[in-house]
């Protein structure tokens, strides 16, 4: 047993099932906003559409899926090519920082999108 | 004549590796990468790789041909020789003892971890343990492994994670005792993979089953074990 405590879940089989289930919110959120703008869309349909509280939800689930899917993935990036292994301890501090910077970008992501959703 | 350049390195002499250009004679057979090896080792005894059986069973001369991993004996010049040039390397990703020859404790440690041996508690029977034909060929296209390390040492998620992945070869042998009806350690073998690098650095690339020389599939049976784990957890 390998311990972690950066991953998202910290067990494996949490963070394979959240990559999985994240990755279907996006592609339905993708499909439906691709479908919705080959429809043709004007500044008030759109307006409209994202007035409405199902579509706010459905946009913040699709962003926090994002957040969570780059989360994981990023994770298994970091941990692949800036590892002590590979630089010694200069491999921790970077993929420390690396981790912390990616989150920061999430969360500023995710809390900016539910003013976007929520403020107009 | 057949062009090969091979990786040369003895730490004893050399500051770092090289690669050596030979021209070999096959008489235009089509020989085993590993005849050419025998043919060139006889002009220059300090060619230094590992062989035994020399027909596929032993696993000893898994050497990268022309970029792909496999068994040099039973790799016929035919199947990867290209434009008359054969370029044998080392394994990739594990550290060189000399020439063709890898260090695999990484990989034995991997191994080593799974437990791979039958675990039941139970008083054996007089004979022995019994199994049914059904549950016996649950164990088809797994027990097969020689460990001749070319899947793990062809996977990225190995090179990068050696020391925490335990790598296509070792998950086989893992789901080999998990699907083995005769063993009662189910639980904690499952315990002892859950967490997010043991079994889930898998990225399901395949690289495993492309260069598998005996044709196995470690990326289903890493997909059993994910589904073992799955339906434990939920």
């Amino acid at each position: 047993m390998v311990t972690a405590i950066t991953s998202m879940g910290r067990s494996g089989l949490y963070d394979w099932m959240m990559q999985r289930v994240s990755a279907v919110i996006m592609l339905a959120y993708f499909i439906f906003v691709t479908c919705v703008l080959l429809g043709g869309v004007d500044y008030a349909s759109w307006k409209e559409l994202y007035s409405q509280t199902w579509m706010r939800i459905f946009s913040l689930l699709a962003l926090l899926s994002m957040g969570l899917h780059a989360w994981v993935g990023l994770w298994a990036v970091f941990t692949d090519y800036l590892t002590e292994r590979l630089m010694g301890t200069t491999g921790n501090v970077l993929r420390f920082a690396a981790q912390l910077a990616s989150a920061l970008v999430m969360f500023t992501y995710v809390v900016w999108g539910i003013q976007i959703l929520w403020g107009y | 004549m057949l062009q090969v350049s091979i990786y040369r390195y003895n730490p004893e002499t050399d500051a770092e590796p090289y690669m050596q250009d030979v021209q070999v004679d096959t008489g235009g057979k089509d020989l085993m990468v590993l005849d050419v090896l025998e043919l060139i080792k006889s002009q220059d005894t300090s060619v230094t790789y590992r062989r035994s059986c020399r027909e596929g069973v032993c696993g000893s001369d898994g050497i990268n041909m022309n970029g792909k991993n496999g068994l040099a004996c039973i790799t016929p010049l035919s199947e990867t020789v290209r434009n008359n040039k054969l370029v044998l390397r080392p394994l990739p990703g594990l550290p060189v003892v000399r020439d063709l020859v890898v260090d695999m404790s990484m990989f034995y440690t991997q191994y080593e971890k799974v437990q791979p041996y039958l675990q039941n508690d139970s008083p054996a029977p007089a004979i022995e343990r019994l199994q049914s034909p059904e549950d016996r060929e649950k164990l088809d296209g797994l027990y097969e492994c020689i460990l001749c390390a070319c899947c793990s040492t062809s996977c990225p998620s190995f090179w990068w994670n050696p020391d925490r992945f335990i790598g296509p070869a070792g998950l086989l042998q893992a789901y080999r005792f998990l699907a083995d009806s005769r063993d009662t350690a189910t639980e904690e073998r499952l315990a002892k993979l859950d967490d997010p690098f043991s079994v889930f650095r898998c990225h399901g690339i395949q690289n495993c089953v492309n260069v598998c020389p005996k044709g196995l599939n470690p990326t289903r049976a890493i997909g059993h074990i994910r589904n073992m784990l799955l339906s434990r957890a939920t």
